[in-house]
Parts: C-alpha cells; sequence; structure tokens
C-alpha cells in the first residue's frame, strides 16, 4: 500500500505543482492517475521512488515513510517504465533487462538467465535478446521496458505514460498485454496517462486529476462513469458529449447506439434489464474495437440514463458510456 | 617545387637519421612532448569537463573561457612564461597544456551532454548512484565526442610543439629554427614535412580509434542490415492486427444478420 498524506511540491520558481494531495493506492491493484498536462500526475509518481521529493507531507510505503529511505534503494525496489522506453542504447537487451538485478548484486549468469525469462514473460522472442533497444521496433522497446522493469522482482511498478509514443494498434496490444501480466503477477501498478480510455481500459482504481493535483474523483471505473463527481469529471470522461454520450436509435437492422457526434457507436445485444444490477456479458464478445454493447445498469421504464458496458472486459467490466435518453418506443 | 625536392632529399638523406641531432631523435623527442602535453591536458580537463557535462553547471563559463584561451596566442603565451620562469622545455610545455585544454574539455562535456536528458533520467530512475550514471552510461555514450577532444587537441599540439625548440627544448622545431638561422631552407622545409607527417598520422589513428568507441548499439552500419528484419517482423504485426479485425466485423456481423431475421 502506498500512502500520500497532504503532500505539497513547489518548485524553485514558485509553482505549485502539487497541493495537499492525499491518496491511498492500494496493493495489488492497478491505480490510474489521470489529467491533462499540468495536473501533476508525473510529479506524483516521481515522488514515490524519491525521483522528486515533497516539499512537505509525506509518502509511506506498507507504513514506511520514503523520506526515510536512501533513494537508490528504494528506487531499486519499484520498477519503473517511461514512455520511450529509457533503455540504455549501448546495452544488449538482455543487459538492459538485467541491470538492476546486477546493480543489486546477482551473479551476471544469473540475471542473464533471469532477463531471457522475463523476455518470455512480456511475450518477447528469446531470440532478441542480443539486439540492441535501437534495433527493435517501438512496441518491442516498450516490452523490454516493461521486463526491465520487472527485473527486481518489486511490488510495486510505475509506469509513466508507457504506451504514450507507441501506434494505436501497438498500444492496444500492449494494454491487453499489461493486463494479463497484472493478473498473473498481481503488482501494485501506480499508472500515468492523459488518456481516460486507457485509465480506464486499466485501472481498479482511477484517480482524475485537475491542475495543481487537485483530486476532481476517484473511484473505479464504473463509479466514475456512472456518478461524475462534478461537471469537470463529466466533461473529461466525456459522458456530456462526444463519443460517451450515447442514444439508442433504431434501424432497420436492429437497435444501435449512437454517439454524440452521430456516429454509429455499436450495436445493442441485450435487451435491457429491467430489474437488479446484474451485468450480462455479451455472449458473443469480440474484440473491443468493434463497441458490442450491453445495457449494465437498471433501466428500468422511464430510466433515463444508465451505463453501458463493453464487452471486451478489461480487469473487471468498464463502462463504454452512458446512455444520455431513452429514445426506445416499444 | 625544388625546395620540395630537395626538402624530401634532405629528409631521406641517412646521415640525417641517427645521432643526437638526427630525424629519429627529434621525432621521439616531438612524440614525447606532444604526448605529455595532452596526457597532463587531459587529466585537468577531463574531470572538469565531466563535472560540467553531468551537473550542467558552470557550461556558459566553460565556454567563455575556452573560446578565451583559444585566442590566446601560443607564441605570446610562452614568451611570457619564459619570462618568468626562464629558459627551458618546461615554459613551452605549460603553453602548450593550455592549448590543448580547451579542445579536451570541449570534447569531455558536450560527449556528456550529447547522451539523451531522458536516458540519463531512466538510469538514475531505476536505482544507478551518480558514479553508476558517470560510468555506465555518460561516460560509454560520451566517449566518442570526448575522443574527437582529443584527436582535436593532439592534432594542434602537434603542430605547435614546434615552438617547443624556441627556448631549447628540442623537437621537430629544432630543424626549422636552426634552418632558418643558417637559411638552410631544405632542412626547414624538411622540419615542417615530418610535422606535416605526424598530424597526419595522429588524425588517422585518432579517427579509428573513434570509429572503435562508438557503442556498439548506437552504431548504425550493423544495424541496417538487422532493422530490415525488424521492418520484417512489424508487417508481420500489422498483418496479425489486420486479420483480427477482420475477425471482429464479421463477429459484429452475425448479430446485425439476427436483428433482420
Amino acid at each position: 500500500m502506498i500512502e500520500f498524506r497532504s503532500v505539497t511540491k513547489r518548485f524553485g520558481d514558485g509553482t505549485v505543482a502539487i497541493e495537499d494531495f492525499s491518496l491511498v493506492v492500494p496493493s495489488r491493484r492497478t491505480t490510474v492517475l489521470v489529467g491533462s498536462s499540468g495536473s501533476g500526475k508525473t510529479t506524483l509518481l516521481r515522488m514515490i521512488n524519491r525521483m522528486i521529493d515533497p516539499t512537505s507531507g509525506g509518502i509511506e510505503i506498507d507504513g514506511e515513510d520514503t523520506s526515510t529511505l536512501e533513494p537508490v534503494k528504494l528506487r531499486r525496489r519499484i520498477g519503473y517504465v517511461m514512455q520511450n522506453s529509457g533503455l540504455l542504447p549501448h546495452l544488449k537487451v538482455i543487459d538492459n533487462i538485467a541491470t538492476v538485478p546486477i546493480l543489486n548484486g546477482v551473479k551476471r549468469a544469473l540475471a542473464r538467465e533471469q532477463a531471457l525469462e522475463l523476455l518470455d514473460t512480456v511475450g518477447l522472442d528469446r531470440s532478441l535478446a542480443e539486439r540492441y533497444p535501437n534495433q527493435l521496433s517501438g512496441g518491442q522497446q516498450q516490452r523490454v521496458g516493461v521486463a526491465r522493469g520487472l527485473a527486481a522482482d518489486p511490488n510495486i511498478l510505475l509506469m509513466d505514460e508507457p504506451f504514450g509514443a507507441v501506434d494505436p494498434i501497438v498500444r492496444d496490444e500492449l494494454q491487453r498485454e499489461l493486463i494479463r501480466l497484472q493478473r498473473e503477477l498481481g503488482k501494485t501498478v501506480v499508472f500515468v496517462t492523459h488518456d481516460i480510455d486507457e485509465a480506464f481500459l486499466l485501472g481498479d482504481q482511477v484517480v482524475i486529476l485537475e491542475t495543481g493535483g487537485r483530486v476532481a474523483q476517484v473511484g473505479s471505473p464504473s463509479e466514475i462513469m456512472q456518478s461524475p463527481a462534478n461537471e469537470f469529471v463529466a466533461s473529461f470522461i466525456g459522458t456530456e458529449r462526444g463519443k460517451r454520450a450515447l442514444s439508442i436509435r433504431r434501424t432497420a437492422r436492429g437497435r444501435v447506439l449512437v454517439d454524440g457526434a452521430g456516429r454509429t457507436a455499436g450495436v445493442l445485444v441485450d435487451e435491457p434489464a429491467t430489474t437488479g444490477h446484474d451485468v450480462d456479458s455479451a455472449a458473443n464478445s469480440g474484440a473491443d474495437s468493434v463497441a458490442q454493447v450491453t445495457v449494465a445498469q437498471d433501466l428500468g421504464a422511464d430510466a433515463t440514463t444508465g451505463a453501458v458496458l463493453d464487452a471486451a472486459a478489461g480487469p473487471s467490466n468498464e463502462p463504454s458510456g452512458l446512455l444520455a435518453a431513452e429514445p426506445i418506443v416499444r | 617545387m625544388n625546395f620540395i625536392v630537395d626538402a624530401i632529399r634532405w629528409i631521406l638523406d641517412p646521415m640525417h637519421f641517427p645521432g643526437p641531432n638526427g630525424i629519429a631523435t627529434r621525432i621521439s623527442e616531438h612524440l614525447l612532448i606532444s604526448f605529455f602535453v595532452v596526457l597532463i591536458a587531459s587529466g585537468i580537463a577531463i574531470p572538469l569537463g565531466y563535472v560540467i557535462g553531468h551537473t550542467g553547471r558552470g557550461k556558459s563559463i566553460a565556454v567563455l573561457a575556452t573560446g578565451g584561451i583559444r585566442a590566446l596566442p601560443t607564441l605570446g603565451l610562452l614568451s611570457i612564461i619564459a619570462l618568468s620562469i626562464g629558459i627551458g622545455l618546461t615554459a613551452p610545455f605549460i603553453a602548450l597544456v593550455v592549448l590543448a585544454i580547451p579542445s579536451i574539455l570541449a570534447g569531455a562535456y558536450s560527449g556528456f551532454e550529447a547522451v539523451d536528458r531522458r536516458t540519463v533520467d531512466a538510469a538514475r530512475a531505476v536505482g544507478m548512484t551518480e558514479a553508476q550514471i558517470i560510468r555506465r552510461v555518460e561516460l560509454p555514450l560520451g566517449l566518442p565526442l570526448l575522443i574527437g577532444g582529443l584527436r582535436a587537441a593532439s592534432l594542434q599540439v602537434i603542430a605547435t610543439a614546434t615552438l617547443a625548440d624556441y627556448l631549447g627544448g628540442g623537437g621537430l622545431g629544432h630543424y626549422i629554427f636552426a634552418g632558418q638561422q643558417t637559411q638552410d631552407y631544405p632542412q626547414m622545409l624538411g622540419g615542417s614535412l615530418l610535422v606535416i607527417f605526424l598530424a597526419v598520422i595522429s588524425e588517422v589513428s585518432f579517427g579509428i580509434l573513434q570509429r572503435l568507441v562508438v557503442p556498439a548499439g548506437v552504431r548504425s552500419p550493423s544495424v541496417t542490415s538487422r532493422r530490415t528484419e525488424t521492418a520484417r517482423t512489424d508487417l508481420g504485426r500489422v498483418e496479425v492486427g489486420r486479420t483480427e479485425s477482420s475477425e471482429t466485423i464479421t463477429a459484429a456481423g452475425s448479430p446485425q444478420t439476427k436483428g433482420t431475421t
């Protein structure tokens, strides 16, 4: 468990990056810090491994105040994955992965052997071990970055917009891969992104940040989608307009969902449940690129809004939008 | 042309080769002076350059200072030093060290500076100490530029080390000064040609060294052959992605058909 206690960060030039920020990051779950630039999300992330020290307040990891820990030692037991992989260009893939264990005093041969196993873990072929980072594609480099982050078998994994610089197809693949890894490994992941879709896809807990690290809302994706705390959150997650403001339209082929821009977002496959909160996952779930949607919340006869679930579920069934109106005529 | 032919004839004359004033002795003197000058200048400039490059502090001062030192006329400096400490090898030696420092300093700190800050940041974030960052990241990645600085400094020093004999310090400069005094122009030009020869040798060897120290992962030639491989894997990946999406389209098509029936 990581706990931020009234953390404030003022930089030398007087700008306040973070003001009185408190948060509990639960263990073995993925917490996503999401916000636009200037929200201080990266600053918060970097405070966990003391790349940045808070001006006041403190951070505890499993009850231990990080300010009492030696930064280098602390960093070696926390995995760190960054945008553009941050791999050392002059080291082979295998040596990049083995960097931290070797720093920790693990024998070179053993560290390299473990590095090979980590290549398997992140879904890379072992033949890439002897390559240099610039001989890999962006997606492959990011996977190596994740492998390096996992190399010392840390409990905590910090990820700073790790998929920000790869193309959408590869990003998709990496996100799915991360979900799989997290299911297997159960690390305490703190993930920073400006992409709300990514946050809802990966996060067990999503923290929406306004400027200055002010917490707009903390909750599971469903909670945030179903009851946005304020206008800011609602507009940030796009439930008022755009692709999360869904409405049902009857067509000759059946009912379809249309987003705020009038584009068809998906096909309604389930009848709206009249009672209960049960989520009936679509049986014929396909990839999430096609929005097959199922109405999740109790859309009573006169229900005006409800959450719509994406069939290709992440760790939880995260909603993909809100039904803005109920124009169904029975 | 006659002068040059005479000068070459002078160099090739076996009589001029051995002895205390022979070409062999003068060349080794010249090389020894140059070597120790570059060595001592490195001892001063490399640590200083690394501190500046690693911390990013004092860079503007370093740029100003190196520019200023470069503009110093070595002969004038030599005379001033000689006036205060007297005749001998020490004065030219100091003057040459001062001449060599700017190039080496620039090579050292620009080598560090050229290392991507994100790479350094990542190294720090995974838990390297500052010393480890310097040794394992900045040093190997900045080495080519440092060697470039040494290369420039060596060239300047070899060319200017002729001044060592201005106050009787020996080296190939002896032929130039002695030749001028006795109006023995073949000897003077011969000495100059030998200096040029040494300078070229230095350039070539440093050029080779500079190529050798480029870290493997940063070198481009070996990459090209493998990059095509990577490109191929990428193509394969995109194709996989495409089949997946076409599958989903068919999957999504079925409920639509159901809807019509």
